[in-house]
């Protein structure tokens, strides 16, 4: 078992709902300390998206952090030295497209992730037929695949899926690219499916955007990420002490 | 004995022709691409939808389309060429053969709305009208930049019943028109089939787009057979995704005949690509050192796309067909020599095929050779562009 499933089951075990921030890494010079103020403010764990020029799952708000960052000439590379030389104190995810890692190349890319402290790759355009090779090189590394899992995913599916995945099962509560429905919709029934065929931890998102919808989705889930609402408030200014603030309201609506 | 390869048929099982292709996209389109897979290979052994898509097009579309020859054209530069019309075929160009095979396989599963992308305009056009056809509800996503560009394809559509959604992100092209149309589609895919333009995007769509455009290669062959003319030397087309090229080389993809895609100069994904995965294929793609897409410049919406479908990728690399490209100014010339010589306007992504053939006869094209050009279709949208470019001249 990779070390971040190990890591995540533990959470679960002593009680505790996940809560997963989203950043686009670059959108703004201090980003990492963005992403220490949420694990301050309470997050267990935290996406880290890396730019792409065609982001074909996410809405207008991820795709204008993405236009910032690769303006201010981010990179993989750039990227994995601002995560290597900060001790961010969670586990680290990266959220990208699979031309960049392909374009890097599958061993060099997931090697140098994990140099860098990263335990675990969502690439929401690679799909499982398609996965072989990149998860092959993640096994070198210790790096964990994640797979979504989405309402139209069939029963089929969601079994092959949620035997795959490691880590966590991503499942979107809605048939909509990030940050354009709001609210849990099928988040039900989606997680009820992977559990139905696994006991990997399930965590809800696309969709939330507020402490109460997180709320909600962690009732029937082990835990929620949220991407395109955080995003919003990092474009419109706000400073890592906001982040803090924002990150803690989730967190305390989570645990009630 | 060996076999000798066979160019051109179905992909693999997973969607791969040779090391291009497949599938990636979202797991939430996942099940939509297995429906439309299933769908099309059942329709598509079945002689009642056969059936009705011919007919469709020789009523509606009004094929077949003929293949003339251009006299003078051939005897200023020293070789024979044949064009295939597609610009005669209904709303103009070649895509209306795509949008009929696609919308009657939207209606067979049961679907009531397609969206679709679009360059110039004309896939839109084609889908929107092949829409008001069936009564099915269409939005079309093009490119801000496209919908000045092509102001009059943009009212067409609207005519026809279709809602037009100006793209605004990234380049505002085509590249952006097809990232928007995979989201919108991610959102409505219950009741709605993404009728996408060309011989790219997830399997099946390389392969469905070419059998439903192969009916160009299949028309074309029988034509030149009938004239006596025979197997040409050179058959050459256009390429932005690649449909048109993959719809008349598949009438020769196992004939002796030389296969030419011509892509923009500023679009060139054989040339001065690199394999990379976009839009939900592997294929050739104009990318920066560090994978992110380009944006391609062409004087034609049509061919201003990064990439290349990926049985052209394969196509390429099985060395079985070239690709080269042409410059802006070279197709200005090649569209006012065709227009003037045989009194067809043709299409600026077509007049890149002609320029080709004016720039190689006598030299990679060997004097006296046949030539079949696929004029993919008719220069009616681009004559205010034409206009302003060369008044700008004046
Ligand atoms: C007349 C014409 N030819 C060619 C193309 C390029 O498409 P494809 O390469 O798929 O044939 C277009 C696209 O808009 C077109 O309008």
């Amino acid at each position: 078992m990779k070390s971040l499933e190990v890591t995540l089951r533990a959470l679960r075990e002593s009680g505790r709902k996940a809560l997963v921030p989203y950043f686009m890494a670059g959108v703004t010079p201090n980003w990492t300390q963005h992403v220490a103020a949420a694990v301050h403010g309470g997050a267990d764990a935290v996406e880290v998206g890396i730019p792409f020029s065609d982001p074909m799952m996410d809405g207008v708000i991820i795709q204008k952090a993405a236009e910032l960052s690769l303006a201010a000439g981010t990179t993989i590379d750039s990227i994995c030295a601002e995560l290597a030389a900060s001790d961010l104190g969670a586990p680290l995810i990266v959220m990208t497209y699979y031309n960049l890692f392909h374009h890097y190349g599958l061993r060099r890319a997931s090697g140098r992730l994990a140099q860098s402290g990263v335990s675990g790759a969502i690439v929401p355009d690679l799909t499982l037929e398609e996965s072989e090779e990149w998860r092959a090189a993640c096994d070198e590394n210790d790096i964990a695949t994640i797979f979504l899992v989405a309402p139209s995913t069939t029963p089929e599916r969601f079994a092959r899926l949620a035997r795959a995945t490691e880590g966590f099962c991503y499942a979107s509560a809605r048939m909509a690219v990030t940050g354009r429905a709001q609210g849990a919709g099928d988040a039900t029934r989606v997680v009820d499916a992977v559990r139905a065929t696994s006991d990997v931890p399930t965590y809800v998102g696309i969709g939330i955007s507020s402490p109460e919808q997180a709320r909600d989705a962690t009732e029937h889930s082990d835990g929620v990420i949220v991407g395109s609402a955080l995003v919003d408030t990092i474009l419109t200014g706000a400073s890592p002490a906001d982040t803090e603030v924002f990150i803690a309201s989730f967190r305390r609506a989570i645990d009630k | 004995m060996s076999q000798p390869p066979v160019f051109m048929g179905a992909p693999s099982s997973t969607g791969r022709f040779g090391d291009f292709g497949g599938r990636f996209v979202p797991e939430a389109l996942m099940p939509a691409c297995l429906e439309l897979e299933a769908a099309f290979i059942d329709a598509w052994s079945d002689p009642v939808f056969i059936d009705e898509y011919h007919s469709v097009l020789h009523e509606f579309a009004g094929r077949s389309t003929p293949v003339t020859y251009l006299g003078r054209f051939s005897k200023l530069f020293g070789v024979e060429v044949y064009a295939k019309r597609e610009d005669l075929a209904h709303t103009g160009s070649h895509k209306i053969n795509n949008v009929v095979g696609q919308t009657l396989l939207t209606r067979r599963m049961g679907k009531t709305r397609v969206i679709a992308e679009t360059g110039a305009g004309q896939h839109g056009v084609a889908t929107a009208t092949a829409a008001a056809r069936l009564g099915l509800a269409c939005t079309v996503y093009m490119g801000e930049l496209d919908t000045h560009r092509q102001e009059l394809n943009v009212f067409r559509m609207e005519l026809l019943g279709s809602t037009v959604v100006p793209v605004t992100s990234g380049s505002k092209t085509l590249k952006d028109a097809v990232n928007e149309a995979m989201r919108e589609w991610v959102s409505c895919v219950e009741d709605t089939h993404y009728c996408l333009g060309s011989v790219m995007g997830p399997h099946p769509f390389p392969w469905m787009v070419r059998e439903f455009q192969s009916i160009i290669g299949r028309e074309a062959e029988e034509q030149l057979t009938a004239r006596g003319v025979g197997v040409p030397d050179v058959v050459v087309a256009c390429v932005g995704g690649g449909s048109n090229a993959a719809g008349i080389f598949a009438g020769f993809a196992n004939s002796s005949a030389r296969l030419v895609g011509v892509e923009a100069a500023g679009g060139a994904a054989v040339s001065n690509g690199s394999p990379g995965v976009l839009h939900g294929m592997k294929s050739m793609l104009i990318q920066s050192e560090h994978g992110q897409i380009e944006e391609a410049h062409s004087i034609s919406a049509g061919l201003d796309y990064p990439g290349i479908g990926p049985e052209h990728a394969f196509l390429a690399a099985s060395g079985r067909a070239e690709y080269v490209g042409i410059g802006d100014e070279d197709v200005l010339v090649a569209l006012q020599t065709l227009s003037q010589l045989e009194g067809i306007i043709p299409a600026l992504e077509s007049a890149h095929a002609v320029a080709w053939i004016m720039q190689e006869a006598g030299k990679a094209i060997p004097r006296g050779s046949t030539v079949l050009l696929n004029l993919s279709g008719r220069g009616d949208k681009d004559v205010a562009q034409v206009l302003d470019i060369l008044r700008g001249r004046e």
